[in-house]
């Protein structure tokens, strides 16, 4: 099972941080913090592995990987893959960039619902459901149609976001 | 109500807008987020909804990525939650999924929203729903939705379907009993073609396996399936995952899939499955000797593969194999050892670990050295991983693989002197112990230890003080191994140990006492062969009276010995004359008189007894260098005897301690340790059946305060014998088997009762210690001759036993999921359905009963029936069996208590359990034998 999914930039910011479990905030943060302090000391061309037992607690690994300015970072438990969750990766950056044409880290930060809701098509309940990068925009694309046709039903006086969208 | 909204919505951010503010604030950005959540605790308020979707949104915003709580909007998001739009539900889903959690107080309130989504015919607001609900389902919301979820685990709609199945983890593990409900259509599933579908199906199963391998065992021809014909890389890997927990649990399976498995290690081209087929060889199917050679043959393509990922997994594939074929390390040396200087940590520290996966007493020390090397000259995080492992692989079970205790020795001198070690704790604690265990290292040992003494540069070293003190101590204790106890008198005294910190300084005080008493002492034996005849004649007159005469004898003829002995090693070197002394003294006098005024107690008392020992011998030392061994005067034998005395003191060896040694000293007699816990007694008297525990505790009273009394004179009487030697003495003949052997030659005598059995139990679980393997071995069936000793009841254990039931708790539910799945694969049908459930269950067993004879093949069912036959009594009562071990635990939890703590078995109440027990155990082999041939049926 897949326990998280962080995103963060190089300087250490949170750019995406879903748990599959409930964690408090200061604890997820903590987390993340830890995370970070190992990614940032990794030199490029090394493994995308981080031993995570320290961090998460036992029967944990975590695998990352480094695009640009942004740490894709999944931990999951010994029922997954290491190199197939590093492939689940590839695809997760393939469809943001399928996604917004060509990702960037602002995409990341400007888009923050359809990010997660990208990832949920993936993932559910810390179960991989999807690995095909068509099928995932294929769904978060009628997710969307969905959202905007619920907005505009509404669309007359009621709602400033209608207006403001004219 | 629209007025005020419309305004409202009119100005309100969104949260585009609180992003892009928190991009412009380099500064005050937590001045704004605060801001930022003042505004959405206004909005979220408002009765538009639109507006509190936002707010909420934003709320999210700033819990996901700036971890602010939002539990305060709990009940707000349930509001969002019933508006009828879609943006909206999905904003409360995505904002309930991030805060809520068991104990969240509004999760009552969700159940009925929850079940309206899961039924809409919009599939992406199940979807929703559905999400929710694996992410915050618990006990109550499993149950309530179990029929939805029912439900959607056969939907046409792919989408779903599969986000059903992934559902029902969460659903089962909470709420056991769902099992019986949707357990069938989980299974059938299986057998779907479309492989989206079975990608979920599996997943779940592979995290089913996990915890309860067992109970999946009479599903392996379906997986067994799948793992032939899947042609996608994501179900297979998830199989094997399955094969890997279920093929050790039964031979046959094992045998059985081991074939498929070498085809797809042969033709896969998919990385990630390749690994997962080696790791599944390896964990799982390790005495297939083909398989695994197949296996470590693909590992060695990932060895000198150019991506370090497949290089980290191979060396730790290859970790696995080690542990039952060495072979596979061995053959990949070359490549296991240049990866000690890879340029990635992982797996630097992947092939440190298999390096010394390697070791054996034949190549330790080859290993050791490559390795010490490789210290020399990596990082300094990486030497000590390095330093480390060397310590602990040879450190294991007391020294197993060292043969040449001098080698290994001087190889820890060596490392302490690697500029990066940090190690010098373990160092320190090796060298100690291996003085103390080892007899035959001591002359190294301490040649070692004046090395690193005499060496000022590494008193700057601050990692390296406790090593030191370690030399230090064994220099003093083995001083009559040194070479040239002056010159490790001088290294002792070295103005630059005034960088050592006060607690090593007193060691290395203490330590040149020790050496200066035997310096003075040979020297007297030098200077006087005939010192001990006279003064063994003097005696008589100078007898104190705490000495009697048999001891001093025995003390004198030790000496002799010893005296012996020391007399053919200083020969060789450098002798030590009365004018050596005469400066040795003054040495001391010179470097320790300032640190008499020292602020550390420790530092200063031990100086002090120095100095005064200096101050005693020196007129008399210097008398006699005048007269050169003139007459054997009263005052001058009367010195010598002080000397003797101290160097008799000094020379007592010391043995290495058990652990458990306090444990077995039997509790003195004049020792209460019940008396401030006597009101412990109501307490326990609520909660046992009080007859035996209070008789116990008031016996164990009377014992006590009879003679406690007594006891204050016998101290008196060994206080008497106020002196060093003969209490060392006698306290070893008293205590002498709590310490263990310090050479083989001694046997200790084992029939001593320990005190109480925790601490037997400690000693079995110590039993890696060597030394002690000979008391514990032989503690082992002396357990049950122990019920007739009298021992103190210790009170500690009942909150032992409350532990235990604590303990146990959690697992029952995990037993009851795997009970359920057990009832439900081995065909239970005539379960008695239980709780709300039972309409539903009636209704589903039925269908399902139905179902099943449509889609199993005849000859399956025949089997199953043939089974059914022969087992469903025996069912019948492993059913009933484990639903009253469920109840009767507590109960249970007494029986082991018993054990433990090995009380009175008196107690009938207590007997009666133990019968239990014993019928329970009766009945074990028979459960197992009736359910394992169950399975393999269906696969061969």
């Amino acid at each position: 099972m897949i326990k998280a999914v962080m995103v963060m930039n190089t300087q250490g910011k949170t750019r995406l941080a879903k748990f599959y479990e409930y964690l408090p905030v200061e604890k997820q943060q903590e987390l993340i913090r830890g995370v970070f302090a190992v990614l940032c000391s990794r030199a490029e061309n090394v493994s995308n592995f981080i031993d995570a037992e320290s961090i998460f607690g036992l029967d944990s690994r975590l695998v990352y990987k480094h695009f640009a300015t942004l740490y894709f970072v999944f931990v999951f438990d010994s029922s997954e893959n290491e190199l197939a969750v590093l492939d689940l990766i590839q695809v997760f950056v393939e469809t943001l960039d399928r996604c917004f044409k060509n990702v960037c880290e602002l995409d990341v930060v400007f888009n923050y619902s359809k990010v997660h809701t990208i990832l949920d098509v993936m993932i559910f309940g810390g179960q991989v459901v999807e690995t095909s990068s068509s099928e995932i925009m294929k769904a978060v694309e009628e997710i969307s149609k969905l959202e905007a046709a619920s907005n505009s039903i509404a669309l007359i006086p009621k709602s400033a976001s209608g207006w403001r969208s004219r | 109500m629209s007025g005020p909204s419309l305004m409202d919505s009119l100005f309100q951010r969104s949260l585009e807008d609180i992003i892009k503010g928190l991009r412009q604030q380099l500064i005050g950005e937590q001045a704004f987020i605060s801001k930022a959540l003042e505004e959405i605790r206004k909005e979220i308020k408002s009765t538009d909804l639109s507006t509190k979707s936002t707010a909420l949104l934003k709320l999210s915003y700033l819990s996901n990525l700036h971890f602010h709580d939002m539990s305060f909007a709990a009940f707000h998001a349930l509001e969002v939650l019933s508006s009828p739009r879609f943006s909206h539900k999905k904003i409360a889903y995505h904002a309930i999924s991030l805060s809520f959690h068991d104990s969240t107080p509004v999760l009552l309130l969700i159940t009925n929203h929850l079940r309206k989504d899961l039924n809409s015919t919009n599939e992406f607001e199940v979807s929703l729903s559905l999400q929710c609900l694996s992410r915050i389902a618990n006990v109550d919301l499993a149950r309530d939705l179990t029929p939805e979820v029912f439900a959607l685990l056969s939907s046409n709609k792919l989408y779903l379907r599969k986000r059903a199945v992934a559902v029902v983890l969460r659903v089962f593990e909470k709420y056991p009993d769902s099992v019986r409900v949707c357990f069938k259509r989980l299974v059938e599933n299986l057998e779907n073609s479309d492989p989206q579908i079975l990608s979920a199906v599996v997943g779940v199963f592979s995290e089913l396996a996990c915890k309860d391998p067992r109970s999946y065992l009479p599903l392996a021809p379906e997986f067994y399936k799948i793992l032939v014909d899947s042609k996608n890389n994501w179900i297979s890997i998830k199989v094997l995952k399955i094969f890997s927990k279920l093929a050790p649990l039964e031979p046959r399976l094992a045998k059985r899939v081991v074939e498929p498995i070498c085809d797809l290690l042969r033709n896969t081209a998919a990385k990630s499955l390749l690994f997962e087929c080696i790791r599944t060889v390896v964990t799982s199917l390790s005495e297939y000797e083909s398989a695994v050679r197949l296996a470590v043959g693909k590992v060695r393509e990932f060895l000198v593969d150019e991506d370090p990922n497949l290089k980290y997994l191979g060396l730790q594939a290859l970790r696995i194999v080690a542990e039952k074929h060495l072979w596979a390390v061995s053959e990949n040396k070359e490549v296991v050892i240049k990866s000690l200087s890879d340029a990635d940590p992982n797996i630097k520290i992947e092939s440190l670990r298999l390096v010394m996966a390697m070791v054996s007493e034949h190549n330790v020390s080859e290993i050791s050295r490559v390795l010490v090397n490789y210290a020399l000259k990596s990082d300094p995080v990486f030497c000590n991983e390095i330093l480390g492992s060397i310590l602990s692989t040879c450190s294991r079970n007391l020294y197993e693989i060292i043969v040449d205790f001098d080698w290994y020795v001087s190889l820890l001198g060596e490392m302490s002197r690697i500029p990066h070690c940090q190690m010098g704790e373990e160092i320190e604690n090796q060298l100690i112990d291996i003085g103390l265990r080892v007899k035959d290292v001591r002359p190294e040992l301490v040649r070692v230890a004046r090395d690193l003494l005499i060496d000022p540069a590494l008193l700057g070293n601050s990692f390296l003080h406790s090593v030191l003190s370690a030399a230090a101590w064994a220099s003093g204790e083995y001083v009559e191994f040194s070479r040239n106890p002056l010159e490790l008198m001088e290294a002792l005294l070295q103005p630059r140990t005034s960088l050592l910190p006060s607690s090593i300084r007193a060691v290395y005080i203490q330590s040149a006492f020790k050496v200066l008493v035997f310096c003075l002492h040979t020297c007297f034996v030098q200077g006087g062969s005939i010192v001990p005849s006279a003064s063994l004649n003097n005696l008589p007159a100078g007898v104190s009276a705490s000495v009697s005469y048999e001891s001093f004898d025995e003390i004198s003829v030790e000496n002799g010995a010893d005296v012996t002995v020391v007399h053919g090693q200083t020969c060789a070197s450098a002798p030590i004359t009365k004018e050596s002394i005469v400066n040795l003294l003054n040495l001391v006098e010179l470097a320790l008189g300032p640190l008499l005024g020292s602020h550390d107690v420790e530092v200063q008392e031990r100086v002090r007894n120095l100095l005064g020992f200096v101050d005693l011998t020196k007129p008399e030392v210097l008398n006699s260098a005048v007269q050169e061994k003139d007459d054997s005067e009263g005052k001058g034998v009367e010195t010598s005897k002080v000397i003797k005395l101290m160097h008799d003191a000094f020379s007592k060896e010391l043995g290495p301690v058990s652990l458990s040694a306090q444990g077995k000293v039997s509790l003195p007699d004049g020792l209460v340790l019940k008396e401030n816990l006597g009101d412990l007694e109501m307490v326990c008297g609520d909660l046992e059946p009080p007859s035996s525990n209070t008789f116990s505790f008031g016996s164990s009273y009377e014992e006590k305060d009879g003679l406690s009394f007594s006891n204050p004179q016998i101290k008196e009487d060994s206080e008497q014998t106020n002196e060093s030697t003969s209490l060392l003495a006698e306290h070893r003949k008293r205590h002498g088997l709590y310490y263990l052997p310090s050479g083989k030659s001694e046997l200790v005598s084992n029939d001593y009762p320990p005190a109480n059995d925790p601490t037997l139990q400690g000693d079995i679980d110590d039993n890696a210690d060597n030394l002690v393997k000979i008391t514990a071995e032989s503690l082992v069936p002396k357990r049950k001759p122990n019920h007739g000793k009298p021992r103190p009841v210790v009170v500690k254990l009942d909150e032992v036993d409350e532990k235990h039931v604590a303990m146990k708790k959690p697992e029952s539910r995990d037993d009851s999921l795997s009970g359920a799945v057990r009832d439900v694969l081995f065909g239970c049908e005539d379960v008695p359905p239980t709780l709300s459930q039972s309409n539903l269950s009636n209704k589903l067993s039925s269908k399902r009963k139905g179902k099943e004879k449509q889609h199993t093949d005849p000859h399956v069912e025949s089997k199953e029936n043939v089974i059914d036959d022969g087992n469903s009594s025996l069912r019948r009562k492993d059913r009933s069996h484990g639903k009253e071990r469920r109840h009767r635990s507590p109960r249970k939890k007494n029986v082991e208590e018993r054990k433990e703590t090995n009380q009175k078995e008196k107690e009938k109440s207590r007997r009666h359990h133990a019968r239990h027990k014993s019928r329970q155990r009766a009945e074990e082999p028979l459960k197992v034998s009736a359910q394992t041939p169950v399975i393999p049926d269906f696969l061969l």
